[in-house]
């Protein structure tokens, strides 16, 4: 399955030269040219978070949606003038909730509040101490969010039985995690990861764990069709430079997959320099 | 005076009061909110025509930053 899907990107690559087609993202029928999706939590002011977005190219930035601060001046800055929703496709998300109906009232109150805007991220929590995602719930939670008409983005385990359920249930992309939020742990089970992305007909997005440039480039290695992070850039010293490493990061991760790499061994005894024409002999 | 809940926290107004009136009186004017009324979503269109009752629950929610 791998292999096919391998072939038919591959296919697809080799067929004009190199580069010149466009292997773009698609998202509930939408396209995306940025394979990196970024949160807007975390950082010191909405200043750097509009700077270390910009940097890292994303075109999806997932926001949550919280309890307004009554009595507080109305003309204080706002996360929609940093990162405008007319530049940004927002991902709304349903951060903190640990219960399917609490994720679905969070997403009913987003689709209002974003006029009508139905993509969403779910994710229903298990466990305030690890925010491991709670399956049984985000299962069910999908399964309404999907029959009232949200085109669901789905935070899970990297379980591949429950990613196809979701993906069978309707959910417009699957995102297992990579390790734990906000742990930088990078990716733990490349192997389950695998069998989810041979396994599924839509897009399959690490999400969370990353921690640094590389666990980016080996999720996009391993077939991913995107990332999606926040605490590796708004957690590094530079928030700005790693978003512009995550960029090149994912972008060097999804070139490496197209390409194909070579099989690994344990040695080869074939030179990369020619063997004839050696001085001396 | 009605009692109103609002974000968990109780807050008396002289009523009657629709839902523009109170979102005018708590200064989100021109501010994006979503508003939710025991449960339900207010859609911004009916703000003028939800009157609030003594004893309503809402939730006043906006987008913030998060991953």
């Amino acid at each position: 399955m791998v292999t096919s899907l391998k072939s038919s990107l591959l296919s697809a690559a080799a067929k004009p030269t190199h580069l010149d087609f466009m292997d773009n993202l698609i998202i509930a029928g939408k396209t995306y040219s940025s394979r990196l999706l970024v949160g807007t939590g975390k950082y010191q002011d909405f200043d750097q978070t509009r700077r270390a977005i910009e940097a890292s190219g994303a075109e999806i930035v997932t926001v949550a949606i919280r309890r307004t601060n009554i009595g507080q001046n109305a003309g204080e800055p706002s996360l929609l003038d940093a990162v405008p929703p007319s530049r940004y496709t927002y991902l709304p998300n349903t951060a903190g909730c640990y219960s399917a109906d609490d994720a679905i009232r969070t997403l009913r109150l987003a689709r209002e509040l974003l006029d009508g805007h139905d993509l969403v991220k779910l994710e229903v929590l298990g466990d305030p101490q690890t925010l491991y995602p709670n399956v049984v719930e985000t299962l069910k939670a999908a399964d309404i969010l999907v029959k009232e008409g949200f085109k669901v983005m789905v935070y899970t385990s990297d379980d591949p039985i429950i990613a196809k359920q979701l993906e069978e249930i309707g959910c417009v992309a699957v995102m297992p995690l990579a390790s734990l939020i906000g742990s930088g742990m990078g990716i733990l089970n490349p192997w389950n990861l695998q069998i989810i992305i041979e396994n599924a007909k839509v897009p399959v997005i690490v999400d969370a764990g990353v921690g640094t440039a590389s666990d980016a480039a080996i999720a996009m290695e391993l077939g991913c069709s995107g990332v999606l992070m926040n605490t590796a850039i708004a957690g590094a010293r530079d928030p700005i430079l790693m978003a512009s490493a995550m960029k090149k990061a994912v972008e060097a991760g999804r070139e490496a997959f197209l390409a194909g790499r070579m099989a690994k061994k344990l040695y080869s005894a074939s030179p990369s320099s020619p063997t004839t024409g050696l001085i001396g002999k | 005076m009605i009692e109103l809940s609002i974000n968990g926290k109780q807050q008396q107004f002289t009523g009657p009061l629709t839902v523009t009136q109170l979102v005018y009186q708590l200064a989100l004017v021109g501010k994006r909110v979503a508003i939710e009324r025991n449960g339900e979503i207010v859609p911004r269109s009916q703000f003028d025509q939800t009157p609030l009752c003594h004893g309503d629950q809402l939730e006043i929610v906006v987008a913030v930053g998060g991953g």
